[in-house]
């Protein structure tokens, strides 16, 4: 390792890793850093994606795909199932690898890949972020960039050492508990299950993602302010005991997903935020990987352009960039969150109901939002907008 | 609403690192930068700490609590 790189990313998640892959491209030097020990694991997540957003990014290969999913299946309250076609294709990774392969094709391009390395803060000269200072195997080291790329997940403290405001509201922070799951075996291996109600998941959803050979991550998240009076493991106990109390639990992890807009400002002097640590998530879905890619490859490309025309004044073009591409649209995606989060279970119930009147072939995911929102028109039409885009 | 509290030079929050699973999510909603996490370490940096109690709420499995009696710090 040297005392200097280019450009040094924080973090080695899917944006992180992309975000090195892509600034690497422009032959500039690169080192990504990850805190833990190996790159893709604990894995903090449900693992779900749509495969046309990630295939951009990595050829798919079946190594770090453990399912193939095209139904979703939503869970009323009083458990009337509705069940949709997905027209495209999803996949359940196995993050563990997927993160490894994304890792291992940025030093492909040319990036420094260091793990157990803690950043613990940054070198700052004359307002303007110069390198990072880490904890690296006991040992405190700076280590001076031209450019830091703050790929530090839903913690975000990068971000914040150089006066960004990082933290967001707790009410929009999804508190999440998950376990993998064995012995699961009454679910269909292409289906993602999602189940609503105010006493399985209230302001979230619980989620059951097959993984194969009777696999699946089962697991919820829940607001903040719902986690001010009963805890999200309280709630994954109580659904657990009822619907699969004597599963072997192979893994079982805690994790938060930010589900919000992106931060107000996601870059300063010499550095850029993307990923979870930007509030890059998808606020409806808390879906974080093929947004955080995006925002990874838009972050990691303007990083290494700058480098290249000796300027790093080209970064503030980053942030109108994740605007335009993905940011707006999670503005309409967050307004829709704020309206569903305060639907009853009566609510759920009758949308079930009316979306069950539907024939098949009209079930569509469009129309099952449509439904829900019916009688709250300013939303019908931030529905709408999403589709249109 | 606000949910900021004053300094009152006792730190009252406190993590059970046992039970910890060092997720962040506590991290992502202090509005002081008063915890520090590593790969299995965490801590509340006491200075900046204001017992606002959103780290408690956010908490998915309880490992955050509220110490009555305050430690001095």
């Amino acid at each position: 390792m040297k005392n200097y790189y280019d450009i040094i990313v924080v973090g080695a998640g899917p944006a992180g890793s992309v975000a090195a892959r892509y600034a690497a491209r422009h032959g500039v030097s690169v080192l990504l850093l990850e805190k833990d020990r190996d790159v893709g694991y604990p894995v903090r997540c449900g693992e779900a994606v749509n495969k046309s957003r990630i295939t951009e990014f990595i050829d798919p290969d079946e190594k770090w795909i453990c399912a193939h999913i095209n139904k979703f299946r939503f869970v009323a309250p009083n458990d009337k199932e509705v069940t949709l076609q997905f027209r495209e294709e999803g996949y359940i990774l196995e993050r563990r690898i997927f993160d490894y392969q994304l890792a291992k094709l940025a030093s492909e391009e040319g990036a420094e890949v260091v793990t157990r390395a803690y950043v613990n803060g940054l070198i700052i000269d004359e307002d303007c972020v110069r390198g990072v200072k880490a904890l690296i195997r006991g040992e405190e080291i700076k280590i001076k960039s031209k450019i830091v790329i703050a790929a530090d997940g839903v913690e975000s403290r990068v971000g914040r050492w150089a006066g960004l405001k990082t933290h967001i509201d707790f009410r929009d922070m999804e508190s999440c508990v998950q376990v993998t799951a064995s012995n699961i075996n009454n679910i269909n291996p292409d289906t993602c299950y999602f189940y609503f109600g105010e006493n399985v998941a209230p302001s979230g959803y619980f989620w059951i993602f097959p993984k194969g050979n009777h696999i699946a991550n089962i697991g919820l998240g829940v607001s903040g302010i719902i986690g001010k009076k009963k805890s999200a493991l309280k709630y994954f106990n109580q659904f657990m005991e009822r619907r699969y109390p004597d599963a072997p639990f192979l893994t079982s992890i805690a994790g938060g997903v930010p589900c919000s807009v992106t931060l107000k400002k996601i870059s300063s002097n010499g550095i850029i935020m993307t990923g979870d640590a930007a509030r890059q998530v998808n606020p409806l879905t808390g879906g974080g990987i093929s947004s955080g890619m995006i925002g990874g490859s838009i972050a990691g490309d303007i990083a290494g352009h700058s480098i290249k025309r000796n300027t790093t004044d080209y970064l503030s073009k980053y942030p109108e960039l994740w605007h335009q591409q993905v940011g707006k649209k999670h503005e309409i995606y967050n307004r829709i969150k704020n309206g569903i989060y305060n639907f009853t279970d009566d609510k759920f119930n009758k949308i079930a109901d009316s979306v069950l009147k539907l024939p098949d072939d009209k079930r569509t995911l469009r129309n099952v939002f449509t439904t829900a929102l019916i009688n709250q028109p300013s939303l019908l039409l931030d529905v709408a907008k999403v589709f249109i885009y | 609403m606000e949910y900021k509290q004053a300094k009152i030079g006792k730190l009252l929050i406190e993590i059970i690192p046992d039970r910890c699973d060092f997720c962040g999510c506590c991290v992502g909603v202090c509005p002081e930068d008063a915890i520090e996490l590593k790969e299995a370490e965490i801590r509340i940096i006491a200075e900046n700490c204001t017992n606002c109690s959103k780290c408690i709420w956010s908490c998915p499995i309880e490992v955050i609590k509220f110490n009555k009696e305050g430690i001095l710090v």
